[in-house]
């Protein structure tokens, strides 16, 4: 068993589900988070059947601020802290109703940044430890499809950047993920194009991967790096007459 | 909207996809209006969890309790055999029962109610289920055994998901010493060898035989019968002795893409089945092998299904009585040489008497053959239809694409008794496939 402990922030999710899986099989400790502590157990009994894996749960509220420190001083200080919460929301729904934007906003970025920041506080007390933030292809140009996502996942990433940057400096590392579509079960009624869709397991080996070589940012399919220039080098003149 | 179909890839179907993680997902896509049908790692050949709406099992699929002491397994319905084997056979178990393929779900084994190579001896998956969870209807959840909503319960083991949505089971695995297994290969000259070899052998744990379709005179039905028993260490080779229960993680073929329809003609299949019988080229032939080539040789090759090219196949798989069947068997085989439609994989076994209220086996002789669909295809197995009804036989829906609702109703004793359960739990047959539907079962 390896002494090393991951801190998975969202662990109901399909990417989270997979990313214990991935840890699991490297002997790492996990503490697996979410809202729905129940939902939780079954996830819990899996990994140690399957993994003879070392498992913690805790309940955590990503828009309940103040129970943030609180929160890390329960499950205490990990290796590596995952960021994987979020929230898709609607957006026709958050045009109409400023509870649903805020929503996004507040757990894809508030949230996320609140805890990010406990953490933070804590590596550098022990001057180690790896952060990793999910943050998303749809932060890097607002469209008129999902702004308030895009927009909230822009903050996150540009949150994510200047941390690394103020880490970098006290001996921690932080990454940045930005998956493009994931065949999840969020998606599963969708038609994604096959080549641009990346399974769960997919997503979480790229990120244990790359959180161990101290990448900075990464795409997990790298046409979507290819993909992503060409959206943000169209000049906004044309951007915005599109339908995107 | 995607497309989707069994594993024979016929027929298609377009239709949407819902996933579920927790039992209230699975609640909540209940309480839409749309007809649906559980769908798990879509292994069974035909039409039987494809409709226009589906809900797919594959994110329900964690292990919930695991008694390594007694050998009970408690998991959730989209968990995959090939899952379990890997995390119960270092602990020295071993499925009860498992089909010629892993890679179907828990729920699905329980929805077919799965057999294999032991069922002349130890019956079908429902004997080592203690128990389940099921989503009905009425969006209710009920816990059934064989003492809790018995009715439930029988209706659900081969009941194709048409009594609800399993969420989880309880089951009994099997203690072994080691993950390899004795094995016997004996030939056959012919149909009536094979039979009485069959009977011959009856006490062994495992057997099946293939069967050359194609071959006619003296070599009529000529076969090998494959027997098998879990090995015990003093069994076992010096190298396998050191890890009895570890077998290494074999690499695996890929079929990239269809094979055009002429790849299986007579000429081929004749070729093939010459090599395979040639193999064997003594009598009897021993050796102690890992279970994988001996449960599961096609699980080696992925997507095997497209040799029989972008049309599809249908696997076509009877059973007949002891009694008489034998004859049957022959007319059977006769049809299928005169009309040169020969199977690439013919497989023929011995059941052990029915356990279950709409169970497929029963005490007799079961062929699985496979045929790619062409023209005529179709009407041809409505003749074989008409023979295996006219022996007292009867088709396997787990595999079955096109019978019709007449020879269904006909074949299996207890389809009215079985129908009631459903309709009582299914009054308004919330859950459908394109296969009850054909069937008049929910239509």
């Amino acid at each position: 068993m390896n002494d090393k402990k991951v801190l998975i922030l969202g662990a109901t999710s399909d990417v989270g589900k997979a990313l214990a899986q991935v840890y699991a099989e490297q002997q790492f400790q996990l503490v697996l988070a979410a809202r729905n502590v129940k939902d939780l157990e079954p996830i819990k009994s899996d990994l140690e059947i399957r993994n003879e894996a070392k498992v913690e749960i805790a309940e955590f509220e990503a828009t309940d601020y103040s129970s943030h420190p609180a929160f890390i001083d329960k499950v205490g200080i990990p290796d590596i802290c995952i960021c994987v919460f979020g929230y898709l929301g609607d957006q026709t729904e958050a045009e109409n109703n400023w509870d649903e934007a805020k929503s996004i906003m507040s757990i894809n970025y508030i949230g996320a940044a609140s805890i990010l920041e406990e953490v933070a506080k804590k590596m550098i007390d022990k001057k180690t430890g790896t952060i990793v933030g999910i943050s998303s292809v749809a932060g890097e140009r607002g469209r008129q499809s999902n702004y308030f996502y895009g927009s909230s996942k822009a903050g996150f990433t540009a949150y994510l950047s200047g941390l690394r940057n103020r880490l970098f400096h006290k001996g921690i590392h932080v990454l940045t993920v930005k998956p493009g579509f994931i065949d999840t079960k969020m998606t599963a009624g969708m038609d994604l194009p096959k080549p641009l869709t990346a399974s769960p397991l997919q997503v979480a080996k790229a990120i244990a991967k790359a959180a161990r070589k101290k990448k900075n940012t990464i795409y997990v399919l790298s046409m979507w790096r290819l993909i992503m220039y060409i959206i943000k080098t169209i000049p906004e003149g044309i951007f915005k007459k599109l339908k995107l | 909207m995607k497309k989707i179909s069994g594993w024979g890839n016929y027929p298609l179907v377009d239709a949407e996809v819902n996933r579920f993680d927790t039992e209230r997902e699975l609640i909540k896509l209940l309480a839409s209006d749309s007809k649906t049908i559980a769908r798990g790692n879509a292994r069974s050949y035909g039409d039987s969890a494809i409709g226009h709406n589906v809900i797919s099992s594959l994110s329900h699929n964690r292990m919930l309790h695991f008694d390594t002491n007694n050998g009970v397994l408690k998991c959730e319905a989209g968990v995959l055999f090939s899952e379990i084997l890997d995390v119960i056979v270092p602990k020295g178990w071993f499925l009860p029962v498992t089909p010629g393929t892993k890679f179907i779900t828990v729920g699905g084994a329980i929805a077919s109610d799965v057999h294999g190579k032991n069922h002349h001896g130890e019956g079908s998956f429902s004997i080592y289920l203690d128990e389940f969870e099921i989503a009905c209807a009425d969006g209710s959840i009920k816990t059934c055994s064989r003492t809790d909503e018995h009715e439930l319960f029988e209706a659900t083991c081969g009941g194709m998901g048409l009594t609800g949505v399993i969420l989880n089971a309880t089951f009994r695995l099997k203690k072994i010493e080691s993950a390899y297994i004795a094995q016997k290969q004996i030939k056959a000259k012919n149909l009536d060898e094979i039979v009485e070899l069959f009977d011959e052998y009856k006490s062994a744990t495992y057997s099946m035989a293939w069967i050359d379709c194609l071959k006619g005179g003296k070599s009529f039905g000529r076969s090998i019968l494959i027997c098998g028993e879990h090995a015990n260490l003093e069994e076992l080779s010096e190298s396998q002795k050191r890890a009895p229960l570890n077998l290494k993680p074999k690499k695996k073929l890929n079929v990239p893409f269809n094979f055009p329809a002429i790849a299986l003609n007579p000429l081929s299949i004749k070729a093939f089945n010459a090599l395979y019988y040639a193999k064997n080229y003594k009598r009897v032939m021993e050796g102690v092998i890992p279970y994988e080539p001996f449960f599961y040789p096609l699980d080696a090759i992925n997507n095997w299904n497209r040799m029989y090219g972008k049309n599809g196949f249908v696997q076509y798989q009877f059973v007949l009585p002891k009694e008489g069947g034998k004859e049957g068997l022959v007319k059977i085989l006769n049809k299928i040489r005169s009309k040169g439609m020969g199977s690439f994989l013919a497989v023929l076994k011995a059941f052990g008497e029915q356990n279950d209220l709409i169970a497929f086996p029963m005490e007799g002789l079961t062929l699985a053959l496979d045929f790619p669909v062409r023209k005529g295809l179709f009407e041809f197995l409505n003749e074989l239809d008409a023979v295996v009804l006219e022996y007292g036989g009867r088709i396997y829906l787990t595999k079955d694409a096109r019978m019709d609702a007449r020879t269904l109703a006909q074949s299996y004793p207890n389809f009215s008794k079985w129908k009631a359960i459903v309709e009582k739990y299914n009054p308004n047959f919330k859950f459908a496939s394109t296969q009850s539907d054909r069937l008049n079962i929910t239509s």
